[in-house]
């Protein structure tokens, strides 16, 4: 009886702990999801020269919250003859779908050992055995927040954003699924940790690090994965479904306040799923790109940290406005602090090793999605059915052939 | 009450007012949309029972594929709403008891393996000597112990969209 109830209670322990993690990753992608705007804003403008957002706070770094309260209290008019329930379901589908994404993502090895319990960083726990699949499985439902918002609108322009949509997703959901298979081959398991732990082996010259990684063997693996990556989360240059010129909005035209920033939401939280999973699967996740043997690279987020903080307490105490003046020197003073006392605290220090290296990644493939959106131009309807289903697919089927037969070379000629 | 059977009982009224909807639903859409909460309750059976990729495989081609394609095609036909037509007369008396053999069958298969059920019911997952659960399990059973039939069934497939593709094709003008 006593134990049942000690059972209870950890079991208990595990649910809130739990409960606690939804709440700060949820707070944690909102926050990173809304200064993604700012960032994107800000990168697009500076290639394009201009400032981008510069009167909200310091630097704009205010405006994600002001366009955060214009959502808020934007009125919110539903259009006539529109089917309520799909038309209210859609974007909670759209916002709910790419929320429980991110919630399989691991975001480092080791646990934080609090009270007895290990808790890892992620939601998921580790032994996840069908990550990757689970997140193809949530992908595969993504389509129908687009597609349903479009039919439910009662208007011509999202009835067809909706449509366009849906055959995209579904041409391009092949490619992405058949160009992950070389790296599962590889990894043995569907499981992202192990995905992870599987490019940690010396390789070839013995180096580890960056040379172990699974994008030298999948290259193409990776190609085919990101193209179509960015084709299932609609971004330049494949963005079609919202296609301005053509379609006004896409499938959101009829969608207002904070029906439009649920849509808006999602779409950066797809980006960011899809940043981990290109990190995890081709770049190895929280491994470091060095090898093992180099510990003064532990080092490193201290000798990025100091730098950036005192730079900007640098260029705060110039700033023109008195805002900016305490604000700016206020943020660097903390960055340089973090960085020492990362220095100070070497177990800290080897904790954050591998969450630094993932985020880093991570921050990587978001900037190249802004740099696309920057560059790119937009392609045509029959240009990206044909790049889907005469590029893409057959490339994807032809890695997993290439690496069946390494591997399999590997298992039988060369083990001998 | 423990918590699988709690989730077992929710899964299963959700797939059950799914079915029921689906038919009384008046619009294709809506008839659809309950036709994928189905498949969702579904897949969560199948994880109840440890069975994590049939999950997994559930949700990415019957709820993903399948039901995007369903989906896809009445927005396209742009499909209104349905016109109930009286109930058949065929359906009555014939349907009554083609529901009473369904039903019979499935008690019937119950109370025959009322052990492995029991067993189920204590450890929470599908006996493992069948082996089927776990994904490995099951692609040793694809690709080794029944290997031609599955290969035949690829076959099949692939002469359906060889099918689908010469009857899409325009006619050579």
């Amino acid at each position: 009886m006593i134990s049942y109830f000690s059972h209870l209670l950890s079991a208990n322990v595990e649910l809130a702990i739990t409960i606690a993690k939804i709440i700060l990753l949820l707070f944690i992608v909102l926050t990173v999801n809304a200064y993604l705007t700012w960032f994107e804003r800000k990168v697009v403008a500076h290639m394009q020269s201009r400032w981008g957002p510069h009167r909200v706070g310091p630097h704009g770094l205010l405006q994600p919250l002001a366009d955060g309260v214009k959502f808020l209290f934007k009125e919110d008019p539903t259009p006539a003859g529109v089917d309520k329930f799909v038309y209210y379901l859609a974007p909670l589908l759209a916002l709910a779908l790419a929320l429980t994404g991110i919630a399989l993502i691991p975001f480092g090895p080791d646990p934080i050992r609090l009270f007895g319990h290990d808790i890892y960083l992620g939601i998921a726990p580790p032994d996840v055995n069908i990550g990757i699949l689970a997140l193809f499985a949530i992908t595969a439902m993504g389509v129908y927040g687009v597609a349903l918002a479009g039919w439910s609108s009662n208007s011509k322009y999202p009835l067809l954003g909706g449509l366009r949509s849906s055959a995209q997703m579904i041409s391009y959901e092949l490619a992405l699924t058949m160009s992950v298979v070389g790296v599962l081959l590889m990894a043995g398991s569907f499981n992202l940790k192990k995905i992870i732990e599987a490019q940690a082996a010396p390789g070839i010259f013995g180096w580890g690090g960056i040379s172990s990684w699974n994008i030298w063997p999948q290259l193409l693996g990776f190609f085919c994965f990101f193209v179509a990556a960015i084709a299932e989360t609609n971004r330049v240059p494949f963005d079609l479904p919202e296609a301005e010129s053509e379609l006004v909005a896409g499938f959101h035209t009829e969608y207002a306040s904070f029906k439009f920033a649920m849509f808006f939401i999602a779409e950066y939280t797809s980006m960011i799923t899809v940043s981990c999973l290109c990190s995890i699967m081709f770049f190895g996740g929280w491994l470091s790109p060095f090898p093992a043997s180099w510990t003064f690279t532990h080092y490193l987020p201290s000798a990025i940290l100091i730098p950036f903080g005192l730079w900007v307490i640098w260029d705060g105490i110039r700033y023109e406005t008195i805002f900016g003046r305490i604000i700016l020197p206020g943020i660097g003073t903390a960055m340089a602090g973090a960085g020492g006392a990362l220095i100070l605290l070497p177990g800290v220090n080897l904790f954050i090793q591998g969450p630094f290296w993932l985020l880093s990644k991570i921050l990587v493939f978001l900037f190249v999605y802004v740099w696309m959106r920057g560059t790119l131009p937009r392609f045509r309807y029959d240009q990206l059915m044909a790049f889907g289903w005469k590029l893409l697919l057959p490339l994807s089927i032809v890695n997993v052939i290439a690496t069946s037969f390494i591997i399999l070379a590997k298992m039988t000629w060369w083990a001998k | 009450m423990t918590a699988p059977l709690i989730v077992f009982f929710v899964l299963a009224a959700l797939a059950v007012i799914g079915a029921v909807s689906l038919i009384l639903q008046k619009h294709p859409i809506h008839s659809a949309l309950s036709l994928i909460v189905v498949m969702i309750a579904l897949a969560g059976l199948y994880l109840l029972l440890g069975a994590e990729f049939v999950a997994a495989v559930q949700i990415i081609v019957y709820g993903g594929a399948i039901m995007v394609l369903f989906v896809f095609v009445i927005m396209l036909l742009n499909a209104g709403i349905e016109e109930h037509t009286s109930v058949s007369k065929m359906a009555g008396p014939p349907g009554l008891l083609l529901v009473v053999a369904l039903a019979g069958l499935i008690a019937a298969t119950i109370v025959r393996s009322t052990d492995s059920i029991q067993s189920t019911l204590q450890t929470g997952e599908m006996s493992s000597s069948l082996g089927v659960s776990k994904t490995l399990g099951i692609s040793n059973m694809i690709f080794k112990d029944f290997v031609y039939p599955f290969e035949l069934t690829s076959f099949l497939i692939l002469v359906a969209v060889l099918g689908a593709t010469v009857l899409a094709q325009r006619e050579k003008g």
